[in-house]
């Protein structure tokens, strides 16, 4: 089907000047064009995947599982596989995907540029830890086997290297093995930001599956207030594996009107949220679908936002005065009128990358859903990467549509030249031209 | 038990790839029939690993209908008894694709019916011990009316559509179904590059056709709202719709 791709924010609106849709990964052949981006199921938050007036290759089709070892839970498959596809055929044989985001309607191939975090990063790092392989298809035709221990910085630059280095075929990953479908989840409140925070650094010592809901509309002392969720797999084997998965409950068919969720109706909503839940402890066994996968139950919710579409601000500040950052990169957003519910707080851990551009560093990670605004919204934010930069800190390209190209290029300067050694010159995207096309100093 | 096993005839084309998975889910023995080997390799690796107990693969040009004796046989000597055949290749040309080219024109027929129609009599036949067994075929439901834009394709489905009514008069009191699959525009690399309202995804066409195949049926349209606006355009009386344009 030709249409305009989009991403999951509908932020920028963008037009590619041909789509390719790849129907096996052996066919594709990109006519030397001179601009290509891949592209999966479009769950990147900005531009990322987008490539305006240039190619799109669309890689959905190229789904096909290659190899699956039930017993070492070592799985092969084409770029275009979804999460969700390979759930329903690794669950039922004890087998999780070891790192997953918040939805499942992902591609192994976008799980792979962007370098995808979750809820265990604390125990696991990021998905590009768990890529034992992956095959890259060059502009120049050749096809790559890229591993660790081949073709080895090829291999770092294509983990979270946004499809910049060449159009990722195949991957292989390690999957983790469970007993049951089941979760036990504890959810806590917690009354401030420091509150939060301690409680997370208890949680994450024990606990798989770690994150933090916060209200970012209250202020003063309960400023970052919130409640904490942690996880962790129930180890008693059960007939729950090969139980079926429920899909979305609803779909939004079409653009909401832009009021709905405006600052009163998300101020009403973060209330509620918080206040739901009376207990300051709960515990709970829940299926994984909704423990990890809570808003997959409403089909195209990004359309809740309305025609102008939504931006997602992710950053990470090192954890030293970690908590201080934070409280002023809320006061700073509730300065400039910014409204989001379902802001989330986690804790990265140390563990490494394999990915040159990886995004995630040890610290403190917030995330925001953003109904777009005015200049005041955006000039809010870019204040916002001050500060994050100002401490050492990074945003996310997955989530990004607008930090200016010299403020991102800084916020990687240790990194960014080594990644360029290794991009592949007809690839190319609308976020990346953003970044390096843009000469003006904002520091 | 005995395992079931279904024989899938152009099985890389898209609709085939979304059949063949339910049929993988099944632990069913699938035999695939297509021109491609690297796309055959990838797809029985993918079945494989949804869990299909056994995967064959035969390389053949389907239009060389010489070879159609020997695609029965192999199939049939890796299946045992064969459940199920899907006969699913076809190519979508539109009119003004093929209309300076003759030979162009006469390939499309043989392709969707030339080797089409010599298949489902082979396999019909060839089912004809078993007393037991389904030969599925896709056509479409461009084959009810011959339209401006699109009438050799049409063609080419309407003759497999009568060649499938008659076949099941004469095979259904044998205990062997033909089942006609009639399709709208589905998501596939053959739609690829058309605008098309309407569109269905493969995996609800996929879902309707095992269905329809479990419960025997002669005739399905998939998405099932195509039934009744064929019903519509068929009513149409001539002298209106030649004035339409599509």
């Amino acid at each position: 089907m030709n249409q305009a791709p989009t991403s999951w924010g509908r932020y920028p609106q963008s037009h590619a000047a041909s789509i390719i849709d790849a129907a096996w990964t052996h066919e594709i052949d990109t006519n030397d064009a001179a601009s290509v981006i891949a592209y999966g199921l479009g769950r990147s938050y900005g531009d990322v995947c987008l490539n305006h007036d240039g190619t799109v290759v669309r890689m959905h089709r190229c789904d096909r599982i290659l190899s699956f070892d039930h017993d070492t839970g070592i799985v092969r498959a084409e770029a275009g596989l979804s999460i969700a596809d390979l759930l329903r055929v690794c669950v039922p044989h004890g087998w999780f995907i070891p790192v997953t985001p918040g939805t499942r309607y992902v591609t192994l191939g976008g799980a792979v540029a962007n370098d995808i975090h979750g809820k265990n990063h604390h125990r696991v790092g990021t998905f590009g830890r768990h890529v034992r392989a992956l095959t890259l298809l060059r502009s120049t035709g050749d096809v790559l086997r890229c591993a660790p221990t081949e073709n080895s910085e090829l291999f770092a630059a294509t983990i979270a290297g946004m499809g910049l280095t060449g159009i990722v075929l195949d991957v292989e990953i390690a999957l983790l093995p469970i007993a049951s479908r089941r979760i036990i989840q504890e959810s806590i409140k917690a009354r401030s930001l420091s509150e939060l925070v301690e409680l997370t650094d208890a949680s994450d010592a024990e606990w798989d599956y770690t994150v933090s809901w916060i209200d970012v509309m209250s202020r003063g002392s309960s400023l970052g207030r919130g409640l904490v969720l942690r996880g962790r797999f129930s180890e008693v084997a059960d007939a729950t594996l090969k139980a079926p998965w429920k899909g979305p409950l609803l779909s939004i068919p079409s653009e909401a009107p832009g009021w709905l969720l405006s600052t009163p109706t998300i101020k009403i909503f973060n209330s509620v949220w918080y206040n739901k839940q009376l207990a300051r402890q709960s515990r709970t066994l829940i299926d994984l679908e909704p423990f990890f996968y809570p808003l997959d139950g409403i089909g195209n919710w990004n359309l809740l936002y309305g025609r102008r579409g939504m931006l997602q601000y992710q950053c990470v500040v090192p954890n030293t005065n970690g908590q201080e950052v934070m409280r002023e990169i809320l006061r700073r957003m509730q300065l400039g009128g910014i409204s989001s519910f379902l802001a989330v707080l986690k804790k990265f851990g140390d563990l490494p990358s394999p990915g040159i551009m990886s995004f995630p560093r040890p610290g403190l990670t917030l995330t925001l859903d953003i109904p777009i605004g005015g200049q005041r919204m955006f000039d809010a934010l870019d204040d916002c990467d001050r500060i994050v930069h100002s401490v050492g800190g990074r945003v996310y390209a997955a989530k990004d549509a607008r930090v200016r190209g010299s403020m991102f290029r800084s916020m990687y300067s240790d990194v960014i030249d080594r990644f360029r050694q290794s991009l592949d010159p007809a690839m190319s995207s609308s976020f990346w031209r953003r970044i390096m096309n843009d000469t003006k100093e904002t520091m | 038990m005995r395992i079931s096993s279904i024989v899938i005839i152009g099985a890389t084309s898209g609709i085939a790839q979304g059949v063949a998975r339910l049929y993988a889910e099944r632990g069913w023995k699938i035999f695939l029939v297509a021109r491609n080997a690297d796309a055959l390799q990838a797809m029985a690796s993918d079945l494989k690993s949804r869990g299909a107990s056994d995967v064959g693969v035969l390389i053949a040009d389907l239009c060389d209908t010489t070879r159609h004796g020997e695609i029965v046989s192999t199939a049939s000597r890796f299946s045992g008894n064969i459940d199920v055949v899907l006969i699913a290749h076809g190519v979508l040309k539109n009119q003004q694709e093929i209309d300076n080219d003759p030979n162009a024109m006469l390939k499309v027929f043989d392709v969707n019916a030339v080797s089409t129609i010599s298949l489902m009599q082979r396999f019909a036949s060839a089912l004809e011990p078993q007393k037991s067994g389904t030969v599925a075929v896709i056509s479409s439901v461009a084959g009810e009316r011959g339209r401006r834009t699109l009438y050799t394709y049409g063609a080419t489905k309407a003759a497999v559509s009568h060649f499938a009514a008659g076949l099941r008069a004469r095979y259904l009191p044998l205990g062997i179904n033909i089942l006609n699959i009639k399709p709208g525009p589905v998501d596939t690399p053959m739609m690829a590059g058309r605008t098309q309202a309407l569109i269905a995804p493969v995996s609800a066409v996929a879902r309707d056709i095992v269905r329809a195949i479990d419960s025997r049926k002669g005739v399905i349209y998939t998405p099932w709202f195509w039934r009744h606006i064929m019903t519509i355009i068929k009513m149409i009386p001539e002298r209106i719709f030649v004035k339409i344009n599509f």
